[in-house]
């Protein structure tokens, strides 16, 4: 792959060719004491300066002390509440004599742009995508959003407190899912983007973008960055065998100690950005003349999502817990041939309790009766 | 593992969003026992009929009111009548039971996996139903029946609650007269006037006349039935391979989107409902799966 620098201030014409062309950009802002993704116009719009800190069941934003535009790591937002919206009107229908018509949703909105999709984040994407577009059905609005998508990666300058996409696989260098991947370099005086292009509609797109040939030290430079990057990862979790044994882990006395911590509160899985999960409403206005079906977010944590007459199939919290970890680490590779985690750590961090996946894992292979030292944790 | 999937009958290519209903009516409803009705619908446009497979379902939806995933009760050689035997418990059952003939209702499907008739040919078969689990078998009945000569031993075992939960009284009645089908009904509670036999299901099967080593079995109702039932048909011999078992999980889109229905790796909806038994027998075992 060609490598390519478009400097610090260039960028904005990345920006303006991307608005000039009918992108709506989503991506980096701060709002509400956080770095969430939202509607930006201009380079102004990112986080400039600005890096967060996360924990355990812990987020704060600090000052970095540079420019960086891209100087922070993961927020609680992830792209899918742009792919997969957390609420969203599936149909109409109106009244008819006896019946009923239904009115189909206009497809009319602006294709859009992401700006500063993070490696872990592609991946989450890309397992989505096996849900929800490349099974025997297609969920026809995910499709269309996300073929009309253009992704605009970065490469993580440093590790967050709560990383481990290392250890899936999943990062921190964008290998896949873009359409053009920039390492942010702050050398000193000197500030530009490493830039790689992944499809031809990045390269099109570059034709409009002031940019030259990478030279080798800038190259060195940017994977420099990545490398250091990989090499303090926050957290880390062993994967071998893992699979297989959850599947042998479903009594583990250690679920009753995540269960007497976890609040049920279904955090984890709204800052998921692989969980896929939806429940449907239907509603009708006063006249009962018009109804709506609307699809919403959904969590595997709450009482009414595994509800049959008669009962909660899951009642009790160990079992909603069991389901998600197992369903994350196991159950999913054999429904979607992945993992469903691609340790982005956003679940150990917008925990209220600071419930850690990865610490869960050692704590059940520790516990798991009948283990053999040595033979199931990590050599 | 091992998968079931036979060919559905002629399966009909579904709308490119599978979240597309096509239009019925309701055609006529009968109550069945005191909360349980059947209802039968038709095409609003008088289009062909959608072809099913005994053991599929449909997804129901009542203007306004919801969607419900309910198994197809009627004769899979009769599709124009498409016949659902629904139990009134929730928001969208009611409704579905407060519809007048005529009105529209929105169905999509068929949805999941049908029962192995195919593969049960010559064997003697033995189908085991609790409650309203007899509703998604009674098309492999029917289908059972008309091809009454491909089979050996044919067994329905059914048990309900009590005599008035009952389903297909008439129906039942003239299964019962037949020599070429046996069939034995129990209760969990024997009310006045009950002659029949009473206590769970499974203690039918040691009464009823079948080769466990050539037989199929297809067990359908609370969970808690469809476990001990399957460990009683094994401890009688029949080969746990040959055991095919329909569950119910709570469902929203009826193809693997939502999450719902998911049971350890299985999606209810698109990998069962009819599962083969080795293949969920270990997650049966465990508590709130």
């Amino acid at each position: 792959m060609k490598s390519l620098v478009i400097e610090r201030t260039d960028l904005e014409k990345l920006f303006s060719t991307l608005v000039g062309r009918g992108y709506r950009l989503i991506g980096p802002t701060l709002r509400e004491a956080a770095i969430v993704y939202g509607e930006i116009k201009t380079v102004n719009d990112l986080p400039i300066g600005w890096t967060d800190g996360q924990a355990a069941g812990q987020y704060r934003l600090q000052r970095r002390g540079d420019a960086a535009l891209f100087g922070y790591n993961l927020g609680p937002h992830s792209w899918k509440k742009e792919n997969l919206p957390p609420s969203l009107r599936l149909f109409s229908a109106e009244r008819r004599d006896q019946s009923f018509v239904i009115i189909e949703e206009p497809a009319d909105e602006l294709p859009m742009a992401f700006i500063g999709a993070r490696s872990c984040e592609l991946h989450a994407i890309s397992i989505q995508d096996r849900v929800l577009m490349q099974g025997p059905f297609v969920d026809p609005t995910y499709a269309r959003r996300r073929n009309q998508t253009l992704v605009i990666a970065v490469n993580c300058g440093q590790a967050g407190g709560t990383c481990f996409c290392v250890s899936m696989k999943s990062g921190p260098q964008a290998t896949q899912g873009f359409d053009i991947a920039l390492t942010e370099v702050l050398d000193g005086h000197r500030h530009y983007f490493l830039t790689e292009v992944g499809t031809t509609r990045g390269a099109e797109i570059l034709n409009d973008v002031p940019h030259r040939a990478a030279r080798d030290v800038e190259k060195a430079a940017a994977q420099r960055i990545v490398d250091r990057t990989a090499a303090t990862m926050g957290r880390k979790l062993y994967t071998g065998g893992l699979k297989e044994f959850l599947y042998s882990a479903y009594e583990n006395p250690h679920w009753d100690d995540v269960a007497a911590r976890c609040l049920s509160c279904a955090n984890c899985t709204m800052v998921c950005p692989t969980c896929f999960c939806t429940t449907v409403e239907d509603v009708t206005d006063l006249s009962g003349a018009h109804a709506e079906r609307w699809q919403k977010w959904d969590s595997c944590f709450t009482a009414d999502f595994s509800y049959i007459h008669g009962g909660s199939v899951r009642s009790s919290t160990k079992s909603r817990y069991r389901q998600w970890l197992t369903h994350k680490l196991a159950t999913w590779m054999d429904q979607f041939s992945t993992p469903g985690c691609v340790g982005c750590g956003r679940c150990i961090t917008w925990c209220p309790t600071g419930i850690d996946i990865t610490q869960e894992v050692v704590s059940l292979r520790e516990r798991q009766p009948g283990r053999k030292e040595q033979s199931d944790g990590e050599p | 593992m091992e998968t079931i999937p036979e060919k559905p009958f002629g399966q009909e290519p579904m709308s490119t969003d599978p979240r597309h209903f096509r239009a019925y009516r309701m055609k006529r409803r009968w109550q069945e026992t005191h909360d349980t009705f059947t209802i039968e619908l038709a095409a609003m446009d008088g289009s062909e009929p959608v072809n099913f497979a005994p053991g599929q379902f449909n997804m129901l939806y009542v203007f306004g009111q919801g969607e419900v995933p309910i198994s197809i009760s009627g004769d899979p050689r009769q599709p124009s009548a498409l016949t659902h035997t629904v139990r009134a418990v929730g928001s969208a059952t009611k409704s579905l039971r407060r519809l007048k003939a005529g009105e529209g209702l929105g169905v999509r499907g068929p949805y999941g996996s049908p029962w192995p008739l195919e593969g049960a040919r010559g064997n003697d078969v033995v189908v085991v139903a609790g409650g309203i689990g007899l509703a998604p078998l009674r098309p492999a009945l029917y289908e059972l029946l008309h091809r009454r000569a491909d089979y050996g031993q044919i067994v329905l075992l059914y048990g309900t609650r009590s005599p008035t939960d009952i389903l297909y009284r008439k129906e039942l009645a003239r299964w019962r007269a037949r020599f070429d089908l046996e069939t034995l009904i129990t209760v969990d509670r024997a009310t006045d006037g009950w002659h029949g036999h009473v206590g769970v299901v499974s203690t039918l099967i040691s009464k009823a006349s079948f080769t466990p080593a050539n037989t199929t079995a297809l067990i359908c109702g609370p969970e808690i039935m469809i476990r001990f039932t399957a460990l009683a048909l094994e401890k009688r011999g029949v080969t746990p391979e040959n055991i095919y078992v329909s569950l119910e999980r709570n469902m929203k889109c009826a193809v693997g989107f939502c999450g719902h229905c998911q049971f350890g790796p299985l999606f209810v909806c698109r990998d069962g409902p009819v599962f083969s038994y080795p293949r969920v027998k270990g997650l049966l075992a465990v508590r709130e799966v």
